[in-house]
């Protein structure tokens, strides 16, 4: 086994990782870490792709980067959201998790179009 | 290799593909704009913004109506698999439309709380709004003209973070932890279609649609990545059972953001899918891949139309409604089979259109008609047609397009859909889709026969403006009738630009 299939292979287990932790995390700020590792795997990923991508006298193929570039930008600026996001919910209501055996519970009050 | 399908999949009128370019820039300029200029000039920026929009959306659809071909653009004069490629097909004319229409139609319904008074202070939802509804015009009509899927990715993540902002919009109590929950799904779905192109990349070295349908075989690679795609598309699309966010989402937000969201924003994803599974990938359809999606699908139809009857509350109602309609879109991949691969498409976009109309209509209705009562219960609603009675027929014209009652939109599209189940010989999908029409009747009913009774105490004067707003969403819920009287109109631009055009009809 060469190095870049041991990328791989670290790059399907933070898939993996991410993926469970977003499922199973009640809490958000875990939730939104998960969802960064899950990232960081496919960000690999596409490392990975680049290097077996790679043409003669390249070490690897560079458009995978500019996607990674443009991965990283929107990771950052979803994660950004979701934490602010989060910040204000705890501020609001001190919650930092999703509530238990919620589901479909729509926002109390309806909506007044003050016009 | 397939080179009659790639041929007709390339070529294109170049000419005018700039207009493609312009369909995108002129919201965003519009945004830039209204950041620059403050929230208390958002709605005149936006006003200012529709007539061009509205005109460079007319004149991609004229073009490709006259020509009877697909425009392409190569942004910047670079050529796949390294430059980008713009192409408006029929399917996209047909959504750029609609969604120009809603927007401008959002645009006017937009409540007063939105718009400043002179001299009166700056709000956050002033500003916020109008820019967030400039970037779902802008990033919408991105993903209809895209056809390289990282580009579609950007556009993807471009939508979601102009709708969640809509979600809480008024901070109202609970819109805050929908907005994080529809966030929390969007960003795994787009993830996951993430490492899905990520996988086609790997295989085949390039991002653009057209490239890789001549390419793409059936390979495990290729499959594994279109699963991972679609998987990720269906969570941004709610497709049940990755559903659970829509309803809070949709119905806490704000009437003419609710509109929005249900009618357009769940399309963009959807829209993507068809491109892939159509596009990218033709074989794919009526694979078990592929029937096990219109078993989601089917789940949803029934578990949609179940929920929405038990709902207590209008908007809650409309959006598990929502959830129902969404099923029958992902109904049309099993059953694009054989001969009926056109039937199919074709029944599949025109629920996606009627419904847009038909759902912004029904929700800013309900948004009507909870400003009046001051509550959206449905036991409370009494005496609706008496006292609005314009917004009460547009109400009553939606939920026949829901239903599928002839000459609706609903009707054209839904009996596209059974007669694709027919030509295909899968009579169990035209069984779920009378089921689906007939638990729509049921819960349209609950709401439309408590707007029938007498109210018992005389409804307080309307809030300001409510007429001419009622007018407004009479005319979406016309349009939605109208695509089901002139239903040549539609079917002729959804054949535009396809591959292998006549050749799989009957």
């Amino acid at each position: 086994m060469n190095t870049t299939e041991w990328f791989g292979i670290a790059a399907a287990l933070l898939i993996g990782l991410g993926l469970y932790g977003i499922l199973t995390q009640p809490m958000l700020l875990r939730k939104i870490v998960s969802f960064n590792v899950l990232g960081s795997g496919v960000f690999l990923m596409f490392g990975v792709i680049a290097r077996r991508g790679a043409a003669a006298g390249l070490t690897g193929d560079p458009v995978p980067h500019a996607f990674v570039i443009t991965g990283i930008v929107v990771a950052f600026s979803a994660s950004a959201l979701a934490v602010t996001m989060a910040l204000k919910l705890h501020e609001d209501t001190g919650e930092s998790a999703f509530p238990e055996g919620e589901d479909a519970t729509a926002p109390d009050n309806p909506d007044e179009d003050k016009a | 290799m397939n080179p009659v399908k790639l041929a007709s999949l390339t070529t294109g009128q170049h000419g005018g593909g700039g207009l493609l370019v312009l369909c995108v820039l002129v919201p965003v300029a519009a945004l830039l704009a209204i950041v620059l200029a403050g929230g208390r000039h958002g709605r005149a920026v936006t006003l200012a913004a529709l007539p061009p929009g509205l005109l460079v959306a007319g004149l991609i659809a004229t073009q490709v109506w006259k020509t009877g071909q697909a425009m392409v653009e190569r942004v910047g004069g670079w050529a796949p698999p390294l430059g980008l490629m713009l192409r408006a097909d029929g399917l996209s004319v047909l959504m750029l439309a609609t969604t120009a229409i809603l927007v401008a139609a959002v645009a006017f319904y937009a409540p007063r709380s939105f718009r400043v008074a002179a001299g009166g202070a700056e709000t956050r939802a002033s500003l916020v709004f109008w820019v967030m509804l400039m970037a779902i015009w802008a990033s919408m009509n991105l993903v209809f003209v895209s056809s390289d899927l990282f580009n579609l990715y950007v556009a993807l993540e471009l939508i979601a973070f102009a709708a969640i902002p809509m979600v809480y919009l008024e901070g109202k109590k609970g819109t805050l932890l929908a907005g994080l929950r529809y966030l929390l799904y969007a960003l795994m779905g787009s993830v996951l279609y993430l490492l899905g192109a990520a996988l086609l990349y790997g295989r085949h070295g390039t991002m653009d649609i057209t490239l890789l349908s001549g390419m793409a075989g059936m390979d495990w690679a290729v499959c594994l990545g279109v699963g991972l795609m679609t998987a990720g598309l269906m969570a941004k699309t709610a497709l049940f059972p990755l559903h659970l966010w829509l309803p809070p989402a949709h119905a806490g937000a704000t009437p003419a953001a609710s509109a929005l969201l249900s009618a357009l924003v769940v399309k963009g994803s959807f829209f993507l899918v068809l491109r892939i599974w159509f596009d990218l990938l033709p074989p794919l359809t009526g694979t078990p891949g592929a029937q096990l999606v219109g078993a989601l699908g089917a789940a949803a139809v029934l578990v949609g139309g179940v929920m929405a009857i038990r709902q207590d509350r209008l908007k809650l109602l409309i959006a598990y409604s929502t959830v129902a309609q969404i099923g029958y879109l992902f109904l049309i991949f099993p059953l694009a089979k054989g001969p009926a691969v056109a039937t199919a498409l074709s029944g599949g976009m025109f629920l996606a259109i009627s419904h847009a109309f038909a759902k912004a209509s029904m929700f800013m209705t309900a948004g009507l008609i909870a400003g009046a009562y001051g509550h959206d219960r449905i036991a409370g609603l009494r005496g609706v047609m008496r006292s609005m009675p314009v917004a009460g027929c547009a109400f009553l014209i939606a939920a026949f397009s829901l239903i599928g009652v002839p000459p609706t939109g609903g009707f054209a599209a839904k009996w596209r859909l059974i007669s694709a189940a027919v030509e295909s010989s899968q009579w169990g999908w035209a069984a779920v889709i009378l089921c689906g029409g007939l638990l729509a009747g049921a819960y349209m009913f609950r709401a439309v026969s408590v707007f029938l009774t007498e109210a018992e105490t005389p409804v307080a004067d309307k809030p300001a403006g409510t007429r001419f707003r009622e007018w407004l969403v009479l005319a979406l819920a016309c349009v939605s009738l109208w695509i089901g009287l002139f239903p040549e109109i539609p079917a002729r631009l959804i054949e535009i630009g396809r591959p292998a055009n006549g050749e799989v009809l009957p």
